[in-house]
């Protein structure tokens, strides 16, 4: 779960293991991307909106509207760089989660 | 008054399930609870009950079964023992986390080896850090008014819930009992209400938690697995208003000014109070506490009922590996451990795999109480009886 969704108290956490899903960009509220140490950055003057990244990632958190490659979901994306490896224009860079 | 039928627990296990008429049935039989599974089936068959029964190939997939059903919000029971309930372990941690109210009813029985098929209390001891409720019945008329009470347990505490008695020795046993009409038993228990519906609500089922949010997660379920003793209690109360029959965590027999009073479970009560009746004839201050709800230890009542005697005697129908005494023993135990003033405790370590015990054991257990409190306690804490010495 992401630090913003967690509940401040063990008290607040959801009964069991349903946990009920607001709705969300992609129609989740929990968050899975905690353990990620490498983020994606697309760089949109390169992109040429081929969708390849879209088809691979494995997390559903590639952002598209309108038939155009936006941005990426960042709560879903655990940062395995399939994206970057696969985009033919070399528009997707792998960027240290680091601060 | 309900009416009065003769039966054998296990049949009347079925009968009290057939009553429930649960949504889903998935089991897998084995001894000594095969007749639970067999004479349901006879229900369903019959056209008797509505139920969709499942049969499976392992007791492993009986409880994977339940699960599933229970978590598309079905009213769901099944039956086991011994290594079946063993099997079932990896998917009893799952069910009481994902807060499934499925009752299961087991004919407790010794685990293997050697390979025994006979009553001692090793299986519900063996999965008692489950997270489900776990009731023992000490006969027949208990045990269905048991798993009658275990459906709006399950269902208003939101954990799954064992109602067990012992095997062979209750469960192959024809004893009459009061029951209900089926009608009455339906009011009593009500429909099944789902918490949510997997058709129409968006919901995340089995959902992973690491080191960011899991000990929340288990901090929630201990804090609501603690409330289930007052829902034990208000449902036991609602149960005597309608048939006469009032049942509590605990059973307390003869306890008020006994100075030596015994804790036991299951079957061996009935002999207990036989015993307790002989004793308090001659003169002796003793008495019965009966354990009815295992898990969770409803340690307040305990300690009520405790507090007041000069000497404790645990019986344990299991044990532990190098644990100190019996399972039972190790809680009462603690729980006494806040007393500023504690009663000798001993232990006894009894009937495994099905060893009979008599009055005669009883009553010495008893009288060693007695030689404890005008002496200086026991020569030994724990003791095994009912064995070749």
């Amino acid at each position: 779960m992401a630090k913003e969704l967690m509940p401040k108290s063990w008290k607040e956490f959801p009964d069991g293991i349903h946990v009920e899903v607001k709705d969300q960009p992609q129609g989740f509220d929990y968050i899975t991307a905690g353990w990620r140490t490498f983020r994606p950055e697309v760089n949109l003057d390169k992109c040429v909106h081929c969708m390849i990244c879209w088809l691979v990632c494995p997390d559903n958190a590639v952002v598209v509207k309108d038939g155009k490659m936006t941005g990426f979901f960042y709560d879903h994306c655990k940062g395995c760089g399939v994206c970057a490896n696969e985009c033919p224009v070399k528009a997707i860079e792998m960027v240290p989660e680091v601060k | 008054m309900g009416k009065k039928i003769a039966m054998e627990t296990n049949q009347l296990a079925a009968f009290a399930m057939a009553q429930i008429d649960p949504d889903v049935v998935a089991a897998y039989p084995i001894t000594p609870s095969t007749e639970v599974v067999q004479e349901f089936s006879k229900y369903v068959a019959n056209g008797e009950v509505t139920t969709e029964f499942v049969p499976v190939e392992s007791e492993h997939s009986a409880i994977s079964a339940c699960l599933g059903a229970a978590t598309a919000g079905a009213r769901v029971m099944t039956a086991t023992a011994s290594q079946g309930l063993a099997l079932m372990n990896e998917i009893l941690h799952i069910a009481s986390s994902s807060r499934a109210p499925i009752s299961v009813v087991v004919a407790s029985r010794a685990l293997s080896g050697p390979i025994n098929i006979h009553g001692d209390h090793m299986d519900i001891s063996s999965i008692r850090d489950a997270g489900w409720i776990i009731m023992v019945a000490e006969d027949a008329q208990e045990a269905y008014d048991n798993i009658i009470q275990s459906i709006p347990i399950a269902e208003r505490a939101r954990f799954p819930i064992i109602t067990s008695y012992d095997g062979f020795i209750t469960s192959h046993a024809v004893e009459v009992a009061e029951v209900l009409e089926k009608e009455e038993v339906q009011k009593f228990i009500g429909p099944k209400k789902p918490d949510y519906s997997v058709f129409e609500d968006k919901l995340t089922i089995g959902v992973l938690a690491l080191q960011d949010s899991y000990i929340e997660f288990k901090r929630k379920q201990a804090e609501d697995y603690d409330k289930v003793v007052d829902i034990v209690k208000q449902v036991g109360k609602e149960y005597g208003d309608l048939t006469g029959r009032y049942y509590d965590t605990i059973e307390k027999y003869m306890t008020d000014d006994a100075e030596v009073i015994m804790v036991v479970m299951g079957s061996t009560a009935g002999t207990a109070k036989v015993v307790v009746d002989q004793m308090r004839a001659e003169g002796h201050k003793v008495g019965l506490l009966k354990i009815r709800l295992f898990r969770p230890v409803p340690k307040d009542d305990i300690i009520s009922v405790l507090r007041t005697a000069d000497a404790v005697m645990v019986m344990d129908r299991a044990f532990t590996y190098g644990g100190i005494g019996g399972p039972l023993f190790e809680e009462i135990s603690a729980a006494m451990n806040d007393l500023p003033c504690r009663p000798y405790m001993a232990n006894y370590i009894y009937g495994l795999g099905g060893r009979d015990i008599k009055p005669s054991h009883i009553r010495q257990v008893f009288e060693d109480g007695l030689k404890a409190v005008k002496g200086c306690g026991f020569d030994q804490q724990i003791k095994w009886i009912t064995v070749r010495e």
